[in-house]
């Protein structure tokens, strides 16, 4: 049945939430800490496990499918809902942190992504 | 005649979105296929029509939503809103293996932090580097280039301006269109293209929006590994702002 793997999905999404909620609060902070990324580490796991086999194949994992199909259509909904017009507003600072944020962050990219890599594969 | 267009559309909003981005999706596909021979994914050309439009959008209604501030696209609102895209972002996890992450867990928490202390000390001097010198609103800026979320959260619990909170928002929404825009234009220059570095990417990056976004019209295998890591950052970011790095930078002001 599709609205199994629907199910599990909106599960793990509500699961991850709550806990992302109840760190906010335990650490004092007004925001969700990684609640999304819980709920992923849950279906990862639920996807993986032998024990949830009968709600992850077949029909039931068409239906995370088609979501995750419908992943790039809803990230350019996201895009068109942006306050685009108040980023422009913000002026020239605005603009040089925004721009020397990002252009900092991309160059550690590499650097980063060698952090626990084999030393045979880091020589490359 | 109108009328009744109307009445229907906006009763259906939602379907309308649907086939609002199908249409756009199609046409933005068709030009990368046609005019830039694939060379720009069809997904990179939609998202910056879709953030041309919001621009469009926010000048005409003057409202915050873009597009979604015309009644008659308010579907958009809902299918780019918060809940359908954590939604979709976590079905993307399906089928992801356990053993990618583990490979890459010890460097994606460390991008994490580091990513928001590097944004942080970014926008803090650039702040500074624009003549300010009040400590309250250089961490609330430096707390903007974290990201937009960040930047008001910060503010507000250490008291600063509305000016001061306005531009660190506008600061975070900079970055979250750049990393949107700019993520498939570097993305070869930085190794991005295997799990390990976009979980890396998204915790240095931290903007969920951007990273969905740039990471769709880079490699949409590579989304699950880089959004994991982003929904940690801006909780990271809340809990750092107000706290450590106001401390530091008011040690230094």
């Amino acid at each position: 049945m599709l609205i199994y793997g629907v199910a599990l999905l909106s599960g793990c999404l509500l699961i991850g939430m709550v806990i992302g909620e109840a760190v906010g609060l335990a650490i004092g902070v007004d925001a969700n800490v990684g609640g999304v990324g819980i709920a992923m580490l849950l279906l990862v796991l639920a996807s993986n496990s032998p024990m949830f086999r009968k709600i992850t194949e077949g029909n039931a994992g068409a239906g995370i499918q088609f979501w995750s199909a419908m992943y790039i259509p809803i990230v350019i909904a996201m895009a068109a809902r942006q306050n685009v017009a108040a980023a422009t507003e913000g002026g020239l600072l605005a603009l040089t942190a925004g721009i020397a944020a990002v252009a900092v962050s991309f160059a550690l990219v590499p650097i980063l992504s060698k952090i626990g890599e084999k030393p045979e594969r880091g020589s490359e | 005649m109108i009328e009744l267009f109307e009445t229907v559309f906006v009763r259906n909003n939602l379907v309308v979105a649907f086939a609002t981005v199908g249409g756009v999706m199609w046409f933005s596909y068709f030009i990368a296929d046609k005019l830039t021979r694939g060379r720009i994914h069809g997904s990179a050309i939609a998202i910056a029509l879709g953030l041309i439009a919001a621009y469009l959008g926010g000048i005409m209604t003057g409202g915050d939503k873009g597009v979604a501030d015309f009644s008659l696209l308010g579907g958009i609102g809902l299918m780019g809103g918060g809940m359908l895209r954590d939604f979709a972002i976590v079905s993307t996890a399906f089928g992801v293996q356990l053993s990618e992450l583990k490979k890459a867990g010890v460097a994606g928490v460390i991008s994490i932090f580091a990513g928001v202390i590097v944004s942080f000390v970014v926008g803090a001097a650039v702040a500074v580097g624009f003549g300010y010198d009040d400590p309250v609103a250089i961490t609330t800026i430096g707390a903007g280039a974290v990201t937009y979320i960040v930047g008001p959260v910060t503010g507000e619990a250490i008291g600063a301006s509305g000016e001061v909170i306005t531009l660190s928002v506008a600061a975070g929404l900079i970055k979250s269109i750049l990393v949107m825009i700019g993520t498939p234009l570097v993305a070869r220059s930085i190794g991005l293209d295997n799990p390990q570095s976009a979980m890396v990417f998204g915790g240095l990056m931290g903007t969920t929006s951007g990273v969905a976004a740039g990471l769709a019209a880079t490699d949409p295998k590579l989304v699950p590994y880089g959004a994991m890591t982003a929904t940690f950052y801006t909780g990271i970011g809340c809990l750092l702002g107000p706290s450590l790095l106001f401390l530091l930078v008011g040690s230094i002001f």
